[in-house]
Order: C-alpha cells, then structure tokens, then sequence
C-alpha cells in the first residue's frame, strides 16, 4: 500500500499480486493514484486560466461566468473531493511509512473518504 | 540512490504541502460563496506579499511532488525507463513551475 514506491508491488511488471489486489487498502492505493494524476492533469489548466488575469481580465471574468454553470459546479467539486482524498489518503501514507505503531488503517482509509467527501460536500453547498 | 532521493523529495514536499492544501480548501469555501468573480479574486490576491509566499511555495512544492508522483505511475503502469522517464519527469517539473509561476505573478503583482 504505496502510493510513491512500488513496496508490495512486482518491481518487474508493476502491477500487485492478485492476493492484494481488491483489498480495501489496494482500493485506498488506487484512489491516491488516481487522484493524484487527475491533480497533475488539471494544474496546468488551473494555472492557464489564473494567467488570464495577467493578460486579459475579460477573459478570466467569462470564465469565472462558465463555471456557474451546475455541471461545472459538479466538476469543481469532483476535484475538490480529489485534493482533499489525495490530502488526507498521502497522510496516511506517511503515517503508514514512518510512525512505529501499528495503526488502524483500514479505518483511517474510510476516515479519509469520509472527511473528503465532507470537506468537498461543504464546498458544493457553498458553490450552489 | 536517485530513487531515495526522489523518495525524500516526494515526501518532504507533501508535508509541505499538507498545511497548504487545507488552507487552499479553507480559502475555497470561503471564496466560492456568492460566485467568483476576477475583481474579487485579486482584489484578495493582488500586492499581497503574504499570498505571493503562500501560492509560490505552493507551486514549488506541487511541481516537484506532482512531477516525481506522475514518474513513478509513469515507471510502474506505462514501462517507461532511464532517459525517457526522467526527461518527461523534468519536463513535466519546469512546466508546472513556469505555468504556476506565471499564475502567481499574475494574482499577485499590482
């Protein structure tokens, strides 16, 4: 259950044995995976759409006007929800790695869902 | 020995990251509420040494830490070895810096 190493994982292919794989903690591991990429796909995106304001302000106001729209709103909260499960599912990670006791992580996998789904919840009832 | 050194790199830069990502959650609940505008979002942003600080440190940090995470899915899913998977992991670095350096300059600089 590595998100930066591949400890656990067949160093030759890549991919987990199967024994491993459908595991609670596996499903942990892909969801800091993906979330992790998908973050790295929009920063770029992210960061277009804030230099607007050094070259056309208009612009960054019509965009900022598109993400009203309440399928943009859903996305934003999908990536919201991806920052906060790649936050909290990474602090696990560490705390997996690093602390000398053995914690429960099957329940601080679900904590991490459930304080992420939480967070980006607030943020949707903000947004609407 | 590059592993273990991207291994720490990875793992410093989240650590940094962690209390900055709250507060990028915290500033985003708080700022989408009545819609976003340009005016508002520099109105916040713009001559603020301190937001300058908080969003390029920011940058720094997810430059690094997104191109070393993105390397090691890159190794493990795709195959990919040696040159190629450092370049592309270089690559993907410095354009996340220039792009992300380019947005802070732009909400921050008067």
């Amino acid at each position: 259950m590595n998100g930066g190493t591949n400890v656990g994982m067949s160093r030759q292919s890549g991919r987990a044995p199967a024994r491993i794989r459908g595991h609670a903690l596996w499903y942990a591991h892909i969801l800091h995976r993906l979330s992790g990429v998908g973050l790295a796909l929009f920063l770029p995106l992210h960061f277009w759409v804030l230099s607007l304001a050094l070259t056309d302000v208009a612009a960054l106001d019509g965009f900022l006007a598109f993400t009203e729209l309440p399928m943009v709103k859903l996305a934003e909260f999908g990536l919201v929800f991806l920052l906060a499960v790649h936050l909290f599912g990474g602090l696990r990670l560490m705390a997996l790695e690093w602390l000398p006791w053995p914690a429960p992580h099957k329940t601080l996998a679900a904590g991490t869902l459930a304080v992420s789904a939480f967070l980006s919840g607030i943020f949707f009832l903000q947004a609407i | 020995m590059l592993e273990l050194r991207l291994y720490m790199a990875q793992r410093i830069t989240a650590l940094i990251m962690a209390p900055l990502v709250i507060g990028h959650i915290a500033v985003m609940i708080y700022a989408v509420q009545g819609g976003l505008s340009a005016g508002e979002i520099l109105g916040r942003t713009q001559g603020s040494m301190s937001w300058a600080l908080f969003y390029g440190s920011f940058v720094v940090a997810v430059s690094i830490h997104g191109a070393i995470g993105v390397r090691t899915v890159l190794s493990e899913w795709a195959g990919l070895r040696g040159g190629v998977l450092n370049g592309v992991c270089l690559a993907l670095c410095a354009l996340l810096l220039v792009m992300g350096g380019r947005a802070v300059l732009a909400v921050t600089m008067i």
